[in-house]
């Protein structure tokens, strides 16, 4: 699925070289560089590379999780740097996610950065106590005498008929604990670019992948570009409604923006990025310029990311709406097997071309 | 630093020198007995588990054993006082005092040294006064003061030392356990020839994160030591009621394990010695220490309703750390004046600390957003009234 960004066109795309040869091997040469250049990858294969080249430049990252090692990692995030690093640096644990996740943060108070991988976010609940009280308050309690410069990386979201438990979408309940940043990835690009920028960061970063995601094409930025953690992206520039979304909503968003287009719409996209905490100074400058706020999130109704962006914006920026903030969410009910009640649980493109619909056409006929 | 040179030179035990609180043995003892005099105190014998036990035969000098009295003296003293302070409602929330447990933490830290990790629960003033932390620090911690330990922020659950490597310091039962389990990791990781210690009680030992912390520890031959203080009650219910097993030190299964008379310090310094150079090359170990509190769990709990006055009490006369190495002292020839100016010393310093503790400033408005992030590049954290605050570099808010 191409989507327009920022960033996508900021990778991979030079200058003309200065004469192309005509003929025979030079030309082949070019345009196998040229190739080259623009070689698309998975996400999967993003987030290794970042992985891969942190840890060439700092021996003091380290991966821990289950199945990161010698198995390759179950969505290969991993696959292949236990040969190129050691079994102490990319660790297999055993399933005992309280346990290392506690172990994590040991270590990380020491100094090491290590990134512990939760196979699916959903099996992180058993490790709650350990991300809550001792990763993000440690440093608050310790009085700033210890860092946890850790990263929590994994996949979330709903997939394809998982199954209730393993469709959670954890970002609801971690966005409250303080002293932590939640940071979740869209694109092949900011994948790699957010990654290298949270295993830099000193904070502790819960770092949001998407079951769906791994095998999204892409290309990724130029040499060692980090991105920075706390700005959203903006995706596609409009006038008629700022429609704020993350992760796997960004493609169902667009896919809705495709159809909103032929209607004559002109929505702005901006992927959220930082889900804590919000890039507020983005936020609003699409706002007043658009004066209608619609959030798309795949977490539920009740207590999600979309419901906290709501209150900030009604309180926030209440003078500059002309409409009240609009937020598509899932439904507040475990995530059903059977394929057509799991696509009923979650936002679907026809309920976001609806909503624009429903908006603009409300301020409309009162204008 | 010379505190660095001590801590490097890796004796087991220190001779006598205390950093911060400046117990440097200064007294005339020349009068009564040499200070270098060394001889052999016959302690408990170690039960074993999976392991041959360390000789029951301790050597100690009188330089030892002093600068130990004082430490134990001292932290007796402190655990009085907040007691007190408690009472007079200077200390709030909760409060969990380690008298009658001296005798591990001291005992630990005369087997180690200042590069070797410690971690405990939140029964841990004595850990940060045995780690280099001043009384001071202990008590202003407790009355929310901005001298205290962790500037007031932290309260008496969550002290820390970090040029000591003490890892706090950890309000939730157990959770201390893995990260234990992570310190020692990090030392392994980074080549060192240091080890972690992983302190947690009776209660903490049925945790599932104690077991899932063991198997990764003897997996990966983690040079941890995991320091069961076994005070027979998890809050108010006794060992044998919330454990099926109640020897803590055979419940590592394939972990060897030993356990050790708790109420003397030099059975734990023997054995946590012992266990250093175990776990250095072999893998964890479990040191189950068969200890007392006097108080009850915390200041909210009077410590009666589930055990007897009587059984306090014997523990009192027959089994008291602090009162068996005064016993020791004298009968090794020690002067008893000279003894006495050791706890009259003790009680003044706590006596001062409270006091100014009592009169010090709270921490300020604006520590509330300090360090919520390490690093607040492009952050700003939003308050319930509406604003923003961008947390900033404070070069005032340094730590003793």
């Amino acid at each position: 699925m191409q989507v327009r960004s920022s960033s996508m066109r900021a990778s991979g795309v030079r200058a003309a070289p200065r004469a192309a040869p005509a003929t025979g091997r030079a030309a082949r040469r070019v345009s196998v560089a040229a190739a080259k250049e623009k070689k698309e990858i998975m996400m999967w294969e993003a987030l290794r590379e970042a992985t891969d080249e942190e840890m060439e430049r700092d021996p003091t990252v380290c991966v821990m999780g289950e199945d990161v090692g010698h198995y390759g990692g179950s969505y290969k995030v991993t696959y292949g740097l236990y040969k190129k690093y050691g079994d102490m640096r990319v660790l297999d644990t055993p399933i005992c996610e309280n346990g290392f996740m506690g172990m994590g943060v040991g270590a990380a108070m020491t100094g090491l950065r290590p990134i512990v991988e939760g196979m699916n976010m959903g099996f992180l609940l058993l490790a709650f106590n350990q991300i809550s009280n001792n990763c993000g308050m440690l440093h608050y309690t310790s009085g700033g005498q210890f860092k946890v410069p850790m990263v929590i990386r994994g996949p979330g979201g709903v997939g394809r008929q998982l199954g209730a438990e393993h469709s959670q979408r954890l970002e609801s309940y971690f966005q409250s604990i303080p002293g932590v940043q939640l940071v979740a990835v869209s694109t092949v690009a900011n994948a790699k670019a957010l990654l290298k920028s949270a295993i830099r960061s000193d904070n502790p970063i819960i770092f949001f992948e998407h079951v769906l995601l791994y095998n999204v094409k892409g290309t990724v930025h130029d040499g060692d570009y980090c991105q920075p953690l706390e700005k959203a992206e903006l995706v596609r520039e409009g006038t008629d409604v700022s429609i704020f979304t993350y992760s796997r909503m960004r493609y169902v968003v667009m896919q809705a923006v495709a159809e909103l287009e032929k209607r004559g719409y002109n929505p702005e996209v901006i992927d959220l990025i930082s889900l804590k905490p919000f890039d507020m100074e983005t936020i609003s400058n699409s706002i007043k310029k658009t004066r209608k706020a619609l959030i798309v999130e795949e977490c539920m109704k009740t207590g999600g990311i979309g419901a906290s962006l709501s209150a900030v914006i009604s309180e926030s920026l209440f003078d500059e709406l002309d409409h009240q903030v609009m937020r598509l969410s899932s439904q507040d009910v475990p995530t059903a097997y059977a394929y057509e009640l799991e696509a009923a649980t979650i936002v679907q493109p026809e309920q976001v071309v609806n909503a624009v619909e429903a908006m603009c056409s409300k301020v409309a006929a009162r204008a | 630093m010379a505190l660095a040179a001590i801590a490097a030179a890796g004796a087991a035990g220190r001779s006598g020198l205390l950093p911060a609180l400046g117990r440097a043995l200064q007294r005339g003892f020349a009068a009564s007995a040499s200070a270098d005099d060394k001889f052999t105190v016959e302690v408990m014998p170690y039960k074993a588990h999976k392991i041959e036990p360390p000789s029951n035969q301790v050597e100690t000098s009188i330089a030892e054993l002093t600068s130990m009295y004082e430490l134990m003296y001292t932290m007796r003293r402190m655990e009085i006082a907040a007691d007190m302070m408690y009472k007079a409602k200077l200390i709030r929330g909760f409060c969990h005092l380690y008298d009658g447990q001296e005798a591990v933490m001291t005992g630990i830290e005369y087997a180690i040294n200042r590069e070797d990790a410690v971690i405990t629960s939140y029964r841990d003033h004595c850990q940060l006064l045995a780690r280099g932390g001043t009384v001071k620090q202990v008590m202003a911690e407790l009355m929310g003061k901005a001298e205290g330990a962790t500037k007031g922020v932290g309260g008496s659950m969550h002290m820390y030392r970090k040029q000591a490597e003490f890892y706090g310091g950890c309000g939730i039962v157990g959770a201390q356990i893995p990260l234990g389990a992570g310190l020692a990791l990090a030392k392994k990781y980074e080549g060192k020839r240091n080890i972690g210690i992983t302190m947690y009680g009776d209660g903490a030992a049925n945790q599932g994160q104690k077991y899932e912390a063991l198997n990764m520890a003897g997996l990966w031959n983690i040079p941890v030591i995991f320091v069961c203080e076994n005070n027979h009650y998890g809050m108010g219910t006794a060992e044998w009621r919330a454990a099926k097993s109640s020897t803590f030190y055979t419940r590592g299964d394939y972990i060897p394990g030993l356990k050790v008379d708790g109420m003397d310090v030099l059975a734990v310094k023997n054995a946590v010695a012992f266990a250093k150079q175990h776990v250095l090359d072999n893998g964890p170990i479990i040191l189950e220490m068969d200890t007392y509190r006097y108080h009850g769990h915390s200041m909210s709990d009077p410590g009666s309703t589930y055990r007897t006055r009587d059984e306090i009490s014997t523990m009192r006369q027959e089994r008291d750390p602090v009162e068996r190495v005064k016993k020791l002292l004298l009968a090794q020839g020690v002067d008893a004046g000279e003894v006495k100016a050791i706890e009259k010393k003790a009680k003044k310093e706590v006596d001062t600390a409270v006091e100014e503790s009592k009169v010090a400033a709270p921490p300020p408005m604006s520590w509330q957003w300090k360090n919520v992030y390490h690093d607040p590049v492009g952050i700003k954290l939003r308050t319930t009234t509406g604003g923003y605050v961008t947390p900033s570099y404070d070069p005032t808010y340094t730590l003793p």
